[in-house]
């Protein structure tokens, strides 16, 4: 009786509602093996440290919340949540013996065994893509995407559904201005939406390739913002986009209609 | 045409309602727009307010004609286009004076607004007493000190006390003639063998209301109507129902004026002309537009001190909303709907202050319209049916912000609040203030350990609250006795039976920073710095402790302590007219002010710093975000804070979810989980930070930018900088 596996927590937010159906109690695991550029949470990346905590006491935790997620549920985060594949996959079942809705938000680096049967486990997985072109993707986070799909192909395999979150970054996984010609000037905005859509070819076409998988119920574009950055500071770490700019509503209402049509088809 | 029944032999409102309302369960699409009328009205109210802004938040001022019900000639906006009548003085927003709370009140707001006192009025008041002096003649020197220093604060002792809401849907009901007949009927009957204080007051009372009466019948007749007899439309049902709360604000300018819970009265007379096809549902909109915007126009004299303490000019027409009945049913009509659909048809306001009665089983269409006109407009506040209609029943109402009480049937003196956090202090200072120095408390040895030690400082607690409870209702005795005496509230009460439930609402401030201290002092080292006159005047904490907020039962617990070990305290006393002790959770805005008059306390709040509003966490200390929270405030108990628990809580609208759709159903949900765990109220605001910073740099381009404060609402670009700022800085919950 009672379950005794540790897992290591960095924080939890009570009140989530945007990540997952409904409202959510969010626990953001501590440890990441990935270095986003954009992440907002560098505080979570060391594997070292978090709040230790058993199975139970999480249980217990949550529970005194059931009244507030009945619509919604638990949503597993990080960090990379399935570095603790262990916990998370037992924490998992120990909910669904409450009839507690689980969702696990990875980037499915870790893909085989406990962590496959801990994403295969839960109601929901929210997968993060970080780029659709690999090499893209290997110089913004340290790793390819390789692993994300392969996760994804198991969901659709067993089954069971998704929500992709993608997100834009200018200059990188969105192309929000045009390159001037003249290198000493300043780059431009787009004339029209014709023009962008040229310029994101790479996007429209990841985003079509998702289209393939019927497990997908739901796409996020979540823009790049960066209220992150004093964590960087505080941490004492480069926050290599300085520089980039958050981008512009129009740029995001183009790459928003853009998927609109693309699900629709 | 109406189901009869006990109501139409006896007055009995509730009965009516009971018996002929018609429970709305369809969602909102049979709304209709504002008409052309409307929108002519309401431009050019927000005309005459932008000029009233431009003017110091003063348009104009009667200084003349000290007011009565029937003082003034009738006032329009533009006669032809209103469906609803009646303006406080002879014109729009022009302000009257009322000087039977007290005579300085008005002198300091007419000095401040540039108006020179009429010698005559001057002269009137040679002669008449106020209640501010009746006050000030019977204080003791150790209330003045504890009123000065601020650990008793927000007294009602210059100006009209307020909470208390006269039952106004008797007028349409019954007509004035009935109801003065009735009034005249009890006060034969009370005829004992000896006449005490208690029977003399009350014959010489209903003789007050029966005159209050006939000058409302008196002042309707000046607007050519005649109110003696019941209403027999909606519109007169609608026109009815706001004479009687016209007269009230003509005569009373009390803290808090609320008008009751009305809405669903009136859809039974609107639902009658749906019927007969003798209203479209626009003609009735319109009706309901009109009246909203008059209520939304009342406007009293006060100083530029008194609104810097209450945040802009609020006059708290708190309005409820909903609920359920006794026999299940739950109690959302047309008209529920039609109230909130002011807020979209005229812009968002904080007056009336609408107060949705909320439960569980409220019909999902009317949650989720709730919910929408909150993400809009974060112009509503909501609290816990299924708490107060235990207590109070289906006929209740809100007075001002968060205070229970059955319509027509209980009235409460309003006591404002006991600032415990200065308590505490007073614990550990020996009864000196921590700022002044001066011995407010009795005489005791200060607490002189290096460490601060929890079970001394507990035991020096407990005896300081009892001390300052006694002290707290002595003081509120003297208030209402004078009040009774000096400025009685007889139209409020000619619309209450004779017999009346009476309560002394008491309050507490600080209560987050408390919670925080006392548990600062038990789990981390706490070590006072004492001035040169040995008066801790700050503190150095060693280590973390738990803090209130976060669903910590470690020091939710302590809280919830504090609240009931006060209340046991206030329970011991004696209180005027036999009325029952209860208290509140609240601060209005002046938590800024308490924070200022407060030195630094316990818990690292430095000295000067606000309180957080009513009973929530300190800024910034609740960092499981807002569900936990909310666990934290919804484990105070409500029986031991009767008067109300007030959460204040904001929102960005992309935290609450992606689409307007899910922000909804989230909400509502958020909604129903706090109400389920216990909680009494919440003030939701959804907003963006940036709006409000945008709106401090550009006020004229944010009119009518509401927001939810404790407990009521106010308009941003009236607040203060200083409060502007606090609202700022309070935790938006937004995780990202």
């Amino acid at each position: 009786m009672g379950n005794s596996i540790k897992g290591y927590v960095h924080s939890v937010e009570t009140l989530g509602a945007v990540d997952g159906p409904g409202l959510r109690f969010v626990l953001f695991l501590q440890g990441c093996p990935l270095r986003c550029k954009f992440c907002h949470n560098p505080d979570t990346w060391r594997f070292e440290g978090g709040e230790e905590t058993t199975v139970d006491e999480m249980v217990r935790k949550i529970l005194r919340y059931k009244t507030y997620i009945r619509s919604g549920g638990v949503t597993i985060s990080g960090g990379e949540p399935l570095r603790q594949a262990e916990f998370v996959l037992a924490l998992t079942r120990a909910l669904h013996n409450e009839g507690i809705h689980v969702a696990i938000d990875t980037s499915g680096i870790y893909c085989d065994g406990t962590a496959l049967e801990a994403a295969l486990e839960a109601d929901l997985i929210l997968l993060d893509i970080k780029a659709f072109d690999l090499s893209k993707a290997k110089a913004l986070t340290g790793s390819t995407t390789e692993h994300a799909w392969s996760l994804l192909r198991a969901r659709q395999e067993a089954g069971k559904p998704v929500w992709i979150r993608h997100v834009l970054v200018p200059g990188i996984t969105l192309i929000d201005r045009k390159r001037s010609l003249d290198s000493s000037s300043e780059d431009c905005p787009f004339e029209d939406e014709e023009e962008w859509r040229a310029a994101n070819t790479e996007l429209l076409e990841g985003l079509k390739s998702l289209n393939g998988y019927s497990c997908i119920e739901r796409i996020d574009l979540l823009p790049f913002h960066k209220m992150g950055e004093f964590k960087y500071e505080e941490l004492h770490l480069p926050y290599d986009l300085k520089e980039t700019e958050e981008p512009d509503e129009q740029v995001i209402e183009w790459a928003e209609k853009a998927l609109r049509e693309i699900r629709e088809n | 045409m109406f189901v009869p029944g006990k109501w139409s032999e006896d007055i009995c409102v509730r009965d009516f309602i009971n018996k002929n309302y018609t429970p709305y369960d369809g969602d909102e699409s049979f709304l209709a727009p504002p008409t052309q009328a409307t929108l002519d009205l309401w431009d050019q109210v927000m005309t005459l307010r932008k000029k009233e802004k431009e003017n110091g938040g003063v348009l104009d001022v009667d200084e003349h004609t000290i007011s009565t019900i029937t003082s003034h000639a009738p006032g329009y906006i533009d006669k032809e286009k209103e469906k609803i009548v009646g303006l406080q003085t002879d014109a729009p927003l022009k302000r009257a004076i009322m000087p039977f709370g007290g005579i300085r009140m008005v002198r300091s707001s007419l000095e401040a607004y540039a108006r020179e006192m009429d010698p005559e009025v001057e002269r009137v008041f040679q002669y008449r007493k106020t209640h501010n002096d009746g006050v000030f003649d019977a204080y003791t020197p150790e209330m003045q000190r504890a009123r000065h220093c601020g650990i008793l604060t927000g007294l009602p002792d210059a100006y009209g006390r307020g909470r208390i809401i006269g039952d106004y849907r008797r007028i349409p009901l019954y007509g004035t003639a009935f109801l003065i007949a009735q009034k005249r009927k009890a006060k034969d009957q009370i005829l004992p063998d000896v006449m005490d204080v208690e029977t003399i007051q009350q014959r010489e009372e209903i003789s007050e209301q029966v005159r209050s009466l006939y000058e409302l019948t008196k002042m309707a007749q000046s607007y050519g109507f005649d109110i003696s007899r019941a209403a027999r439309n909606f519109t007169e049902a609608v026109q009815w129902l706001y004479f009687g709360y016209l007269g009230v604000v003509k005569e009373q300018n009390g803290a808090a004026m609320s008008l009751g819970r009305v809405s669903t009265f009136l859809d039974i007379y609107a639902e009658e002309e749906l019927k007969n096809g003798t209203m479209t549902e626009s003609e009735i909109q319109e009706v309901v537009d009109h009246f909203i915007m008059k209520l939304r126009m009342v406007r009293f004299l006060r100083t530029p001190a008194y609104d810097e303490l209450f945040s802009g000019d609020p006059t708290w027409v708190t309005e409820s909303i909903g609920g359920i009945g006794l026999d299940g049913r739950h109690m959302v009509t047309k008209m529920s709907y039609r109230f909130l659909h002011t807020l979209e048809n005229i812009g968002p306001a904080p007056e009336p202050n609408l107060t949705i009665l909320w439960s569980p089983n409220l019909p999902e269409n009317f949650k989720k319209y709730c919910a929408k006109i909150s993400i809009n407009t974060s112009s509503i506040q909501y609290e816990s049916d299924e708490l107060m209609r235990e207590k109070f029943g289906d006929d209740y109402a809100i007075a001002c912000c968060v205070s229970a009480m059955r319509v027509g049937k209980q009235m409460q003196f309003f006591g404002a609040r006991a600032n415990l956090a200065k308590c505490l202090l007073y614990a550990i200072n020996g009864g000196r203030d921590e700022k002044t120095g001066d011995q407010v408390g009795p005489v005791r040895n200060p607490i002189t350990s290096e460490y601060l030690d929890y079970d001394e400082v507990m035991a020096r607690f407990d005896e300081t609250c009892a001390w300052l409870s006694k002290l707290y209702i002595n003081t509120l005795n003297v208030i209402h006795y004078m009040h009774d005496k000096y400025c009685y509230e007889r139209l409020e009460m000619a619309l209450h039976d004779e017999k009346i439930d009476r309560t002394m609402a008491c309050g507490l401030s600080g209560l987050s920073v408390i919670a925080d201290s006392l548990s600062a002092i038990k789990y981390a080292k706490v070590k006072p710095i004492r001035n040169e006159m040995g008066l801790a005047v700050d503190f150095e904490i060693t280590g973390d402790y738990p803090q209130y907020g976060n669903d910590n039962p470690k020091v939710d617990r302590i809280a919830a302590e504090v609240v009931r070990k006060f209340m046991k305290q206030l329970s011991k006393h004696k209180c005027y007219r036999n009325a029952r002790p209860t208290q509140s959770i609240l601060t209005i805005t002046s938590n800024v002010v308490y924070g200022k008059k407060t030195g630094s306390t316990p818990d690292g709040r430095k000295g000067g710093e606000p309180f957080a509003p009513g009973a929530n966490p300190m800024h910034g200390r609740d960092r499981s975000g807002a569900v936990a929270s909310m666990r934290s405030v919804a484990n105070l108990q409500y029986d031991y804070s009767e008067d109300g628990i007030s959460y204040t809580f904001s929102i960005l609208p992309t935290t609450l979810g992606k689409t307007l759709e899910e922000q909804q159903v989230n909400l509502y949900n958020l909604l129903d989980g706090y109400f389920t765990d216990g909680g009494h109220h919440i003030n939701v605001n959804v907003i963006l930070r940036k709006t409000l910073l945008d709106a401090m740099d550009h006020p004229e381009k944010y009119p009518q930018l509401t927001i939810r404060v404790s407990g009521y609402a106010v308009n941003f670009t009236t607040l203060t900088h200083e409060q502007q700022m606090e609202v700022v800085r309070r935790t938006v919950h937004s995780k990202f």
